[in-house]
């Protein structure tokens, strides 16, 4: 067993990194997560020489990213909403040049400057693309601290595993709230002799190029190919997720992240007075668990899908049970939280009274 | 004239023969064919900077960052380890490889458009942090790649697709002289304005190159070769009109010489 400690959200993500043997943290403040590069600065390089550089921009610091990744090391950046829809075309370029990474989004309201209150308005720009081209991030979406702290190993797990950026898609509420949380212990800074980092040309080889450039369309559609390739393993193999009740269930209550995490209060609300509500949670939001849904939807009377924006994920809900059940909406914007009372209100309208 | 030939014929033929070659290809560029206008500068600087990286024997410690521009392909030709970074980015992906791999001499090779407009914020910033890196900036007053549009270094009243009535400073801004600019910050350590439209200025860029890289390989900070260049196809002029564009318009502007040179204590 770990270390068990009481942190913030944004703490133990970066305590994560550290002990991730990350070799690089490239960044720049935005609320609410200024406290990982505040953090990062005061401990990272002191403890495993760790680069830790505040960059002058976002564009700037995906970038960095994308130089220290081509290199073959173990890199991360944060940021915020408006910082992360900066660092679009640069993940663009990381997707599309293979190169691994993570990415975190403590999401804030939107859009524009909007607020630094928590919000999940940013689903479809991180699971859809964001970027310009076809590709997709792994993003992966923690409901609490200690999920922050696990999906900073797996993130880089699985950004080696398919040399693709990985997202966490977190809200400004897991990212500023104090939680109990078991850390992994120190893992070693490991450099990796992979065959495609430019690290100096090796004596009597070739000589290593990265690009995401490819003038000739039908190299570009090979490349597309093999991008494609790449998400449908992943979705294959790759799809976490967690379920309550699903054996009993007549109602399913789904959402991701925190939103998912109230729903659970809502749902045992909801059961206490006597609907079998079920509940699914996407962990990873690419790949989506479209089978769960699916599989579900037949003996089920219907969904409510909770999210903190205006309906984003319900679309892959509904795309997932094809229409074989009722999929309604509650959602709170702009950096407001739903109670789950308000939620399990909005259940009954839908399900118990409306029907 | 008939026993002029019989002496200039032999002359001809024979001065192609490797034996008789001065240069040769330095063997870190590639096979790859330039896919460079005739004329234009970046083939010999190209050419300089991997004679240089040939001769100091950095080629295996050396990572190079392309632009986007018509130097995108750099990658193709120049035989070190190379990334293509995003259009202006060349300076923030520099950063990345230099701060994990210290030890190693990283450059960028930036067009105008790349270096001084979409990415100024990218190179000041380098530049202020005093990243040791060697910043190559080919700088011909034009955008190359998307045929001829305004460059931030395009002169004052220059006719190009963009500005087709003479660049007007009023609405359209001065040209910018980056590297002037970029000589007052502390970080950076060695700033030249060369040129490659005379033997004798590629003698100089080259020796100006090799510069750069010895004080990258101390790690002294910030280093920026600014080289004025040619672009005879968007100036619509041939190779030679197009270098006395160079010569009578450009460094006159762009005066060649170092803007910054290591105090010597």
């Amino acid at each position: 067993m770990g270390d068990v400690k009481f942190m913030k959200g944004n703490e133990a993500l970066s305590e994560a990194m550290i002990r991730a043997g990350c070799d690089a943290y490239f960044g720049y403040p935005i609320t609410p997560q200024s406290e990982v590069l505040e953090y990062l600065a005061r401990e990272a390089t002191k403890r495993t020489g760790m680069v830790v550089l505040q960059a002058e921009s976002e564009v700037s610091a995906i970038n960095m990213i994308y130089g220290a990744a081509g290199c073959g090391k173990r890199v991360m950046t944060t940021s915020s909403s408006p910082g992360i829809s900066l660092m679009q075309e640069g993940l663009s370029y990381i997707a599309s040049a293979e190169l691994p990474c993570l990415v975190a989004n403590i999401n804030r309201g939107g859009p524009g400057l909007g607020t630094i209150q928590p919000a999940q308005g940013d689903y479809f720009q991180s699971v859809k693309g964001g970027g310009h081209g076809d590709y997709h991030l792994v993003v992966l979406a923690p409901c609490s601290v200690q999920e922050m702290v696990d999906y900073v190993k797996l993130g880089f797990e699985l950004a080696d595993k398919y040399r693709t950026p990985v997202m966490i898609l977190a809200d400004g509420a897991i990212g500023q709230m104090m939680e109990k949380v078991e850390l992994f212990p120190q893992m070693e800074r490991v450099v990796t002799d992979y065959p495609w980092a430019t690290t100096g040309r090796p004596a009597g080889k070739d000589r290593r190029y990265i690009t995401s450039l490819h003038i000739q369309p039908e190299k570009m559609e090979e490349i597309n190919h093999t991008l494609q390739a790449k998400y449908k393993v992943m979705q294959e193999t790759e799809v976490r997720y967690q379920a309550l009740h699903l054996d009993d269930a007549e109602y399913l209550m789904t959402g991701f992240g925190l939103a998912a995490r109230i729903c659970i209060k809502a749902m045992e609300l909801g059961r206490a007075k006597g609907y079998k509500i079920g509940m699914i949670r996407p962990q990873t939001l690419f790949p989506f668990p479209t089978k769960i849904y699916a599989e579900v939807a037949p003996r089920i009377k219907g969904i409510l899908d909770v999210e903190m924006n205006a309906g984003q994920m319900i679309e892959d809900v509904r795309l997932s049970v094809e229409g074989k059940t009722r999929v309604e909406f509650f959602g709170r914007m702009g950096g407001m939280i739903p109670s789950p009372d308000e939620i399990l209100e909005n259940f009954e309208k839908y399900f118990i009274k409306g029907s | 004239m008939s026993e002029l030939n019989e002496i200039m014929n032999p002359i001809k033929e024979n001065i192609c023969l490797p034996e008789f070659l001065v240069y040769e290809r330095p063997d870190t560029l590639t096979e790859q064919e330039f896919h460079y206008c005739p004329g234009c500068g970046h083939s010999t600087v190209h050419k300089l900077l991997m004679e240089v990286v040939s001769e100091m024997g950095i080629v295996g410690d050396t990572i190079g960052v392309a632009p986007v521009g018509c130097s995108v392909f750099a990658y193709h030709y120049l035989g070190v380890d190379m990334q293509q970074a995003a259009h202006g980015r060349a300076c923030a992906v520099a950063t990345g490889i230099k701060r994990v791999m210290p030890e190693k001499i990283v450059f960028t090779y930036q067009g105008d458009g790349d270096l001084a407009a979409i990415g100024t914020a990218e190179t000041v910033h380098a530049a202020n942090r005093g990243e040791n890196l060697l910043v190559i900036f080919i700088n011909n007053g034009i955008y190359g790649m998307t045929s001829g549009q305004m460059a931030p270094t395009s002169l004052e009243g220059m006719v190009t697709t963009t500005s087709p009535y003479g660049r007007d400073v009023l609405t359209q801004g001065y040209p910018l002289k980056i590297s002037e600019l970029l000589a007052h910050l502390p970080g950076v350590y060695y700033v030249t304005r060369q040129a490659v439209n005379t033997a004798g200025n590629v003698r100089k860029t080259k020796k100006a190159l090799q510069r750069g890289l010895e004080y990258q390989k101390k790690n002294l900070g910030f280093c920026l070769v600014e080289v004025v260049s040619n672009c005879p196809s968007n100036l619509k002029m041939t190779p030679l009109e197009s270098n006395e564009f160079v010569a009578n318009q450009m460094i006159p502007f762009y005066p060649l010489g170092d803007i910054k040179v290591p105090e010597v204590k």
